[in-house]
Order: C-alpha cells, then sequence, then structure tokens
C-alpha cells in the first residue's frame, strides 16, 4: 500500500533511535543509559490526586485550551519560576505533551516556502515535524561552541524565507543550557530577521548552574516566543502525556484552533494530576533535581577517570561525551559498547549536525546501575585503547 | 549540622554501603572533605550503625514481631530511663520509645514464635518492677520499616530507548 502514502511522510527518514532500540530490545544484560525519561515516579499526592478524580468521575471533556485551574496554576508557575506574565486565559494552551505544542507551534507558523532554524545536536522530532509543515529545516550548528547557539552560526545558517528560530535549551541530547547574556544578541538577531523563537524549555526546571531562565523573560523576546513546556521531565509525568504553551494571544489562539479540531483536549485526568504537581509538587522537583545533579557529577566525574573528553552539561539528564578520539563512529561506537560492553547509549549522529563522534548516555537511572555502567565503560575504554594504532 | 552532612546522610540511609570515593563523586567534593564529615557524625553518633534491613519474613516465617504498650509508674526523679535501660537490654527487644498518650513505652519484641514472646511478656516484662500493665500486638506482615519498602514494587518500567 506504500503508494497510498503521501511523498511528504515518505520522504521523512526512518527513526535513528527507533533502530537503535532494536538492536537494544535484542541484547540480554545491557544497562541503558539511553532512556530520555526520569527514573522517578510521579510522587504518590499526585498519583493520589488522580484516582481522587477517576472516583468522582470527573472524566468529561475539558475546555479546550485546558482545564482553567490548571491553566491558572501554569501562569503562575511561569510568573514564579520565571519572571514572565501569561494571562491563563488567553496566552496558555494546556496539550497533549510537549509533543503536541511543539506541533501545533509549527502548524500555525510555518507552511511550504517556510524555513526553520533548527540548533543541532537536537530533539528528534523538531526536523520531521517541520517537514510535516512543508517547511524546510535548516540545521545550525552549536558543536563548535560548546553546544551553544551563537548568532555567528544563526548568520551563516539564516535565509530570507527564515520564519522561525526551534531553539531547546537545557538541550536534549547535549545537556547544555544556555545563559540571558547568551540570548540577547539573538533577540536582537530575531528582532531584525523577524523571526519567532519556538523555545522548548521542557528541561528548564533541571538546570544546574543557576535559576532556570525562560527565553520569554527577555521583554524584547516575551511577544516574539512561544514557550513550549510539560510536566513529562521536571514532575516525573511522561505517560500521562501532559504539556502546555504560552505565547502571544494571536498565535496561541491560532494554535488553540488547530487544537481544538486535532485533539479536543487533553486528558482529564492528567490535567488535574498536573494541577497538583504545580500546587503541591514543587519540592519534590527540587528533591529530583537534587538528585539528578549528584548522578550528574558522578558521571562527569567517571568520563573524566576515564580519560573521556565531555563538555559539562549544565541541564536536563543527559550527557554528551565526545568518542571520535577512539578512532569509531559514534555508531560504531555505540554499537561495540552495547554488544561488548553492554551498556546503551545512543549514537549522537541520530539527534542532527554536530552529534557524530559523540554519543548521549542519560544519567537518570539508579546510582547503583549507574556505578556498574561506569565500570563496564571503563572497561570499554580501557580494551579499545590497547587495539588502537599508536 | 552542614548541608553537606545532610546530603551525606540522605545518600547514606538510602545505601550504607556507598564509600567515600562515589560520596565525594555523586556531590561534587574532595574525598577527605567528605570523609572528615562522615568521622565527625560518627564520632556524634550522628551515624549510629551501618546495618541492614532484613526482610526475615523471608527466610524465617515462624519469626513474629510484637509491638507492646507498656503503663508504668515512672521513678522519683529518673523518670522512665532506667526502665526503659531494664527492657531495652534485652536482646530480644529491638526498640523501645517513650509515647505520650494512653500508655508509655511502646516496646518492639521479637522472637522465634509466639510461644517464645509469650513468655518473654510474662517472665521478663511484666514482673519489671512499676510495670502497671502490657497490652500485645502481634505483627502480622511489615510492609515498610525505616522509609524502605519491603515488597520491590517498583520495577523500572521504562522502554530501554526513548528520545
Ligand atoms: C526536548 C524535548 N522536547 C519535548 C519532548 C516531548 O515531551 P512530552 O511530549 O512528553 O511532553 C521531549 C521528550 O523526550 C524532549 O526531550
Amino acid at each position: 500500500m506504500q503508494r497510498y502514502i503521501v511523498p511528504r511522510v515518505q520522504s521523512i527518514p526512518p527513526s535513528g533511535i527507533r533502530a537503535f532500540f532494536d538492536l537494544v530490545q535484542s541484547s540480554k544484560d545491557v544497562i541503558s543509559l539511553g532512556v530520555g525519561e526520569p527514573d522517578f515516579v510521579a510522587p504518590w499526592h499526585v498519583r493520589d490526586a488522580a484516582v481522587h478524580t477517576l472516583e468522582r468521575g470527573k472524566l468529561a471533556y475539558t475546555p479546550n485550551a485546558g482545564l482553567i485551574e490548571l491553566r491558572e496554576e501554569i501562569g503562575q508557575y511561569m510568573h514564579d519560576r520565571f519572571g514572565v506574565h501569561y494571562e491563563p486565559t488567553s496566552e496558555v494552551i494546556v496539550t497533549v505533551g510537549g509533543s503536541e505544542a511543539i506541533d501545533l507551534a509549527l502548524r500555525v507558523l510555518v507552511q511550504e516556502g517556510d524555513d526553520v532554524l533548527v540548533p543541532e545536536p537536537t530533539y528528534v522530532s523538531y526536523a520531521p515535524v517541520t517537514t510535516l509543515c512543508g517547511a524546510t529545516p535548516i540545521p545550525v550548528s552549536t558543536a563548535e561552541h560548546g553546544f551553544v547557539l551563537t548568532v555567528e552560526a544563526l548568520e551563516r545558517a539564516v535565509t530570507p524565507r527564515t520564519k522561525v528560530l526551534l531553539a531547546c535549551f537545557p538541550s536534549n541530547p547535549t545537556g547544555a543550557t544556555m545563559t540571558r547574556e547568551q540570548w540577547l544578541p539573538i533577540a536582537a538577531f530575531a528582532k531584525q530577521k523577524d523571526i519567532v523563537i519556538i523555545s522548548d524549555e521542557i528541561y528548564a526546571e533541571l538546570t544546574y548552574n543557576g535559576d532556570p531562565i525562560s527565553v520569554a523573560s527577555l521583554p524584547e523576546l516575551r511577544d516574539r516566543t512561544v514557550v513550549v513546556s510539560g510536566f513529562s521531565k521536571a514532575f516525573a509525568m511522561t505517560g500521562w502525556r501532559i504539556g502546555y504553551a504560552c505565547g502571544h494571544r494571536d498565535i496561541i489562539a491560532a494554535m488553540l484552533k488547530v487544537h481544538q479540531y486535532t485533539m479536543m483536549c487533553a486528558p482529564t485526568t492528567s490535567q488535574w494530576a498536573a494541577v497538583q504537581s504545580l500546587r503541591e509538587g514543587r519540592a519534590d522537583t527540587a528533591r529530583m533535581v537534587a538528585s539528578y545533579n549528584q548522578r550528574r557529577r558522578f558521571v562527569l566525574t567517571s568520563f573524566a577517570q576515564m580519560g573521556m573528553q565531555c563538555h559539562e552539561p549544565t541541564g536536563a539528564f543527559y550527557a554528551f561525551p565526545a568518542i571520535a578520539s577512539f578512532g569509531l563512529s559514534d555508531e560504531q561506537f555505540a554499537k561495540r559498547l552495547l554488544l561488548e560492553g553492554k551498556v546503551a547509549a545512543i549514537p549522537g549522529s541520530v539527534f542532527g549536525i554536530g552529534g557524530e563522534g559523540h554519543i548521549r548516555c542519560s544519567y537518570a537511572t539508579s546510582i547503583q546501575q549507574l556505578t556498574i555502567a561506569m565500570e563496564r565503560m571503563q572497561a570499554f575504554v580501557t580494551a579499545l585503547r590497547v587495539e588502537m594504532p599508536e | 549540622m552542614t548541608p553537606l552532612q545532610r546530603q551525606i546522610l540522605d545518600l547514606l540511609t538510602e545505601d550504607a554501603r556507598r564509600d567515600i570515593r562515589l560520596l565525594a563523586a555523586l556531590l561534587g567534593e574532595d574525598e577527605a572533605v567528605v570523609r572528615d564529615a562522615v568521622q565527625a557524625l560518627e564520632d556524634d553518633r550522628v551515624i549510629v550503625k551501618y546495618a541492614t534491613v532484613c526482610n526475615w519474613s523471608k527466610i524465617d516465617p515462624q519469626r513474629v514481631t510484637a509491638l507492646i504498650e507498656v503503663t508504668m509508674t515512672p521513678e522519683r526523679g529518673r523518670g522512665f530511663d532506667a526502665m526503659a535501660e531494664h527492657m531495652y537490654l534485652y536482646p530480644e527487644v529491638r526498640s523501645v520509645y517513650l509515647m505520650s498518650g494512653a500508655y508509655d513505652l511502646l516496646v518492639e519484641v521479637e522472637g522465634a514464635n509466639l510461644r517464645d514472646i509469650a513468655t518473654f511478656v510474662s517472665s521478663k516484662l511484666s514482673t519489671i518492677e512499676r510495670v502497671l500493665s502490657t497490652k500485645t500486638f502481634f505483627v502480622l506482615k511489615k510492609y515498610k520499616q525505616d522509609g524502605i519498602i519491603f515488597e520491590q514494587r517498583t520495577k523500572d518500567e521504562r522502554m530501554s530507548v526513548t528520545p
């Protein structure tokens, strides 16, 4: 039936993550550092709140934009945490995960003939969704600057047809974060080129070098930015499928128009659970972040001990060490690490340009497992060095 | 207590086998600093012991635990301390708490079987001078102890590779 599939979908390459997943599935006794989700489950009080709403039968559709209680909590949260004010009734939309928010934002902002700047390496959905919108993803390399986005790199990549910059800091897969100072020149650039920024801030809470920032907190970017976020990472709620976007009322209204016909609303139970997370779960987030930070330090110390170069990740729960010095491609390295070392890490090239020569290691796994994984990696790279030509 | 000591305690109460090197890496501190902090906690007997939490019922289904509420007349000048000591020196006694409310001491006793405990209560506990009454409750199942859930229910449900 292949001939029925539209060329636009056919043109999207198969997911590199998926291929690696199949390989990992077929291997035994592997410790996986390939997991892109928290190892915590949502705190009991959050799950309990969800059960409570189920028991009381609060299971009807919610308003398209989401429960007003939740939008108000999100507005409050954005204000408390990032100092940005959003009107809950017109500038916040609750979505099915950050994923849907990315999809909606791109759908209402770009079409055939438009270009989208995508700083890479980055999260794997941005380029395919851009393609689905008929627009063209233009990769912007960040590898030369410690995985931080610069105006120079943007200037090199920008086209007259560029409408959107789709950024993700703290970054999946590199763990890089950006400071307000680093955003300032980009704000000027966006204004000058009349570009809208979609800022995926789903990992914002997981920032280890100071307070998290939102791109929208730069006054000149407030209306030019669609902030995409969600509960999956900061509140350990991946399977609940609940996220949101905040932005200028015109953009949010357009996103709502698409959302109401394609999704109706985000899952009701998950919305109530999200309300509980924001009302009483912020201390849980702090506890989880402290724990990720410990594991981040441990992994970095271990990499240093095995002589593996790694840019210090200051956000998310990923480390992105360089492995090019072993004389293998990242795919070869990851495959051999899996088969010989019994550790799964994702080849960096699946995350786009600049990812090659690196592997993504998620440290969202228990200290016990991480300890074993690091011992195995140590043994693996030691063996690799022996076989390397001088 | 310093914030560092607090973090060390959290990590060690989760798993007492974590060594200085691992603690130092997790906390981003020098090993010497961590070693000193642990030493100070041990010296002050904040860290009392590095013990193992066992689910004895797995290997010894006969073994029983009882919680005993004890009421007693306090001693002039010494309150309940001497009597509490008298009780906790018995190896059968796992824990002793001074309580507010309807009774005075809560005593946790462990024995090889029910009779063992009955004998202990009648011949040792109740005969202690100033003990007025005891009420014995047998534990049928232990679900959680010291913050540790006995049945491992949080299996990692995640897929091994996700974006
Ligand atoms: C950068 C980034 N954005 C968005 C998502 C999607 O998250 P969700 O749809 O669960 O909110 C992920 C998940 O891995 C991610 O890493």
